[in-house]
């Protein structure tokens, strides 16, 4: 065991973490984002209800992504925190909105229509301060003596905005992908309209925002472009070009699974994108994995339990999927 | 104007107002989680409707609690990085692992079965619906475990160095870092307090429906439920209030006498203070009540025990004395008027009046916020009582905060607040709309049942009619 690099390691699991948080919380607050668009009633009602049984499970990995990185990485928790703080106060305060709507829009029925803007407003915060902070973290934060040493807008930049708006494209393509998949008749027909204008957008956005990142810092540029790595990350636009043809037919296609396999198969790659920009910071030119890192000792503590835990979590997650597989109902209620 | 505030207090406003206001949820839900596992098991066992009925009225009610519980927690673990960022990177290595702990082993476990608890129960059968409640007890449980271990370790911190960068690192064994001194007494005293608070709502929704309809079965029986938890735990309570002050008394005496309001010291035993203005310019307790040597007799279990008192120890280690004088009188009030109403159910029992005696009803009524209160209380009194010290005596909450503008912090407790009081302030609407009904039969499931899943298993698609009701009794 003494021979692993432990950082290494929890890097690889809140990754992962992160990630699972990215596509699954994903493409529910890209249905809050999109709900404006579908038709109140029935339309709505199967929206909400495919995510119902599965959002609070979806929101834990964002609680995993900060309480690890609190565990293993401290340091870079106590600063990327302070760092994007009105970001994050944002974004809390939009998980709650959306969070209880799905709870008080059934309950008050003549309020209805007032939840689901709630619905749609927390969604769509949540959504645009997470990418702002990728933005915010991707182009560097200021530090001194370990700790946070600017203001509280540093953040804000065109970059960070981009980012943004970028992240809340995508979620909106999950959610749309996924309702194709989860529904069915005039609803899954309107899904399909919507994935088509949302994967051009999309592709477009990450488009931008990777032509956008090499300029931000000579680092980055040297990463992607630098021989030999560069026959390594050209892959990677060659793969989103593949997966983006891939997509876009099998919409005309009907298919109903594959878009959304698609749609998530360009969240990882622009992941692994984001990978090789940052690796091995966590705050970008100032601090690594392994500057951040908590002692060995912890590391390893929690190791032990998650290398049984986690996968067991996987077991019961998808088990609660698997409970609620296939469509939603037509026969809505009320 | 904004400039002028210290971000310290701010801050500190901040994580009181959030977690008082989380709290709330928990202490319901980790009651009402045990609660809907007994009566979902009951009705397993026994196959009587009301049972079934219970199950269903209060999972509704269940439903929106938890969801509360997680948006207003999911901030909590946020405002450590946000709020207290030094305080994090210096406690991260211990306090890391605990809480991340928490949301492998509770959290997920929750979050992963509540989908199914609430919706599942025509799709994966009763038996595996009951394993689901359960495991979603279970999950509330485990959750109160960990995180009140790491409050503990920031009570009484142990199994730790300091390493040359002033962060805390494990410097033994993790066990001594789990089960920190004060750990067991907090964990039996707050789990029990959710019970006691969970069985006080519930027993005054009884009540409620009683003195419109002694003969309603429902109320009738969550009625009787709640007493008997109020009449048994109560005194159980007590007793684990007293070990714990006694432990306290132990690790952080300063707390104590600050409760007490013990200012000077008592050579010959110490009074126990019912009553009066404590002054921390004067040192005294102006118009004080009191029992002479009952304090030390509680505290020492004897009479003529010197005790300290708060002069002999440095003024800038004091905590702000009125606020846990007070707060603790409060809990304490509250816990004896609890026992006085368990008492009084039992009488009425015997008596074979529990159904029909309305002024029990009335006074059951008036009690059914009372766990609420009390708990609240008794976290005010912990965590004000462990100031001026987030990890206590050795990192002060003036050391502990982020390096941000105070209008940054001013700015978002206000948006906290209003926010908060809007959004839960509606929760608590819908709550007490969900109340207001009295339980029937026929209670149908949460409305939000995701109807049967057709095309892939078209087998379920068209058994079991949709549930349709629900509004029609709201
Ligand atoms: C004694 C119990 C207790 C205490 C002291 C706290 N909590 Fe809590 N928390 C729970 C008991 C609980 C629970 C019973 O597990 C919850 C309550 C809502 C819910 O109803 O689950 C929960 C939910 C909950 C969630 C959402 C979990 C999810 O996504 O499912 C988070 C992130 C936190 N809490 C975090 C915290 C933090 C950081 C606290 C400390 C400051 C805290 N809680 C105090
Ligand atoms: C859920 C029940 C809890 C309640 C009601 C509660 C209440 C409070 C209150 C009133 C304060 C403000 C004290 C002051 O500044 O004068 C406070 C501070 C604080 N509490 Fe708690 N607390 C709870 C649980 C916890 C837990 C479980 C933790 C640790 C994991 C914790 C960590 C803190 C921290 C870091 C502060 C801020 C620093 C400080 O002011 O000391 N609290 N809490
Ligand atoms: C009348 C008897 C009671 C006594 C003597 C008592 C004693 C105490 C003491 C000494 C503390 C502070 C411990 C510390 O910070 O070190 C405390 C905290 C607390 N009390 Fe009580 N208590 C009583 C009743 C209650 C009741 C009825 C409830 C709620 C239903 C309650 C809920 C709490 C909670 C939630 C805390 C904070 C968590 C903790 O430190 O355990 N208490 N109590």
């Amino acid at each position: 065991m003494s021979s692993i690099d432990l950082s290494l390691v929890w890097a690889a699991i809140l990754c992962f973490a992160v990630f699972a948080y990215v596509v699954m919380d994903g493409f529910d607050l890209g249905i809050g984002i999109l709900f404006p668009n579908l038709s109140p009633g029935h339309e709505r009602d199967q929206a909400i209800n495919s995510v119902a049984p599965v959002w609070d499970g979806n929101e834990t990995w964002l609680v995993l992504g900060g309480g690890g990185l609190f565990a293993v990485f401290p340091l870079a928790y106590a600063i990327i925190l302070p760092a994007t703080y009105p970001l994050i106060i944002a974004m809390l305060l939009g998980l709650i909105f959306r969070g209880v709507a799905f709870e008080f829009r059934w309950r008050d029925p003549r309020h209805r229509a007032l939840w689901d803007l709630v619905f749609t407003g927390g969604s769509t915060i949540a959504a645009v301060s997470q990418g702002v902070t990728l933005g915010a973290i991707l182009q560097g934060i200021p530090v001194e003596d370990n700790a946070y040493a600017g203001g509280w807008t540093d953040w804000l930049s065109p970059f960070s905005l981009l980012t943004g708006l970028a992240v809340a494209i995508g979620y909106s393509l999950l959610g749309a992908t996924w309702l194709i998949m989860k529904t069915e008749g005039s609803g899954q027909e309107h899904a399909r309209r919507m994935a088509f204008w949302l994967g051009l957008g999309t592709v477009l956005a990450l488009a931008m925002v990777s032509a956008a990142t090499p300029f931000l810092d000579n680092d980055y540029w040297r990463r992607w472009f630098d021989m030999p790595q560069v026959l390594l990350t050209a892959q990677v636009p060659l793969l989103v070009a593949i997966c983006t043809v891939v997509f876009f037919w099998s919409l005309k296609k009907r298919a109903e699974k594959l878009p959304f396999l698609m749609a998530l198969a360009l969240f990882l790659l622009g992941f692994i994108g984001l990978g090789i920009s940052m690796y091995p910071y966590l705050v970008p030119r100032s601090i690594t994995l392994w500057d951040a890192a908590a002692p060995r000792d912890s590391q390893l503590f929690l190791l032990i339990g998650s290398v049984v835990i986690i996968p067991t979590i996987v077991a019961y997650t998808a088990w609660a999927y698997w409970v609620f597989r296939g469509k939603v109902g037509r026969e809505g209620y009320h | 104007m904004l400039e002028q505030l210290d971000p310290v207090i701010l801050a500190r406003a901040q994580f009181a107002f959030t977690v008082s206001f989380h709290f709330i949820f928990p202490a319901f839900s980790i009651g009402l989680a045990s609660y809907l596992m007994v009566l979902e098991a009951l009705w397993l066992k026994t196959g009587r409707g009301v049972y079934a009925n219970l199950f269903r009225y209060w999972l509704k009610i269940f439903a929106v609690v938890f969801g509360m519980g997680i948006v207003s927690g999911v901030v909590l673990s946020y405002q450590f990085g946000t709020n207290w960022s030094v305080f994090s990177a210096k406690t991260g290595p211990i306090l890391g692992p605990l809480m991340a702990y928490e949301v492998l082993t509770a959290f997920f476990l929750e979050a992963g079965f509540l989908g199914v608890m609430l919706f599942g129960i025509s799709k994966v059968g009763k038996r595996l619906h009951f394993f689901a409640t359960c495991m979603v007890a279970l999950g509330t449980f485990i959750s109160a475990f960990w995180i009140l271990s790491v409050n503990s370790w920031m009570h009484t911190p142990a199994g730790y160095e300091i390493n040359e960068s002033g962060q805390f690192v494990p410097g033994g064994s993790w066990w001594d870092i789990v089960f920190n001194p004060s750990f067991p007494f907090r964990l039996v005293h707050t789990v029990t307090a959710a019970y006691l608070t969970t069985a006080f709502a519930v027993g005054g929704v009884g009540a409620w429906h009683l003195l419109k309809d002694s003969t309603n079965i429902g109320a009738r029986k969550m009625f009787s439920m709640a007493m008997w938890m109020a009449a048994i735990v109560t005194p159980i309570q007590i007793l684990a209030g007293d070990a714990h002050g006694l432990n306290t008394l132990e690790h952080q005496p300063i707390k104590v006498l600050a409760m007490e309001g013990d200012y000077q010291p008592s050579p010959n035993g110490a009074h126990l203070v019912l009553f009066g203005l404590p002054d921390d310019e004067e040192a005294r307790v102006h118009y004080e009540v009191a029992i002479p040597h009952l304090g030390s007799l509680i505290l020492k279990h004897d009479p003529y025990a010197p005790l300290p008192g708060l002069v002999d120890y440095p003024r800038e280690d004091w905590p702000p004395v009125k606020i846990i004088f007070w707060s603790f009188r409060i809990m304490v009030a509250l816990g004896f008027a609890m026992l006085t109403l368990g008492i009084w159910s039992l009488f009425a029992r015997k008596r074979r009046r529990l159904y029909e005696w309305r002024w029990l009803h009335r006074a059951a009524v008036a009690m059914g916020p009372a766990g609420f209160v009390a708990v609240i209380a008794g976290w005010v009194t912990t965590e004000v009582g462990r100031q001026p010290f987030t990890v206590y005596g050795l990192l002060r909450t003036a050391e502990s905060n982020s390096p941000i503008d105070a209008p940054a912090v001013a700015a978002s407790l206000i948006a906290f607040i209003v926010v908060y009081f809007a959004v839960f302030g509606a929760g608590v609407y819908y709550l007490f709309h969900l109340m207001g009904v009295p339980p029937h039969r026929g209670e149908t499931e949460p409305e939000n049942v995701p109807t049967r899943a057709a095309g892939i298993t078209p087998g379920s698609a068209v058994t079991a009619p949709v549930p349709k009701g629900g509004e029609s009794h709201e």
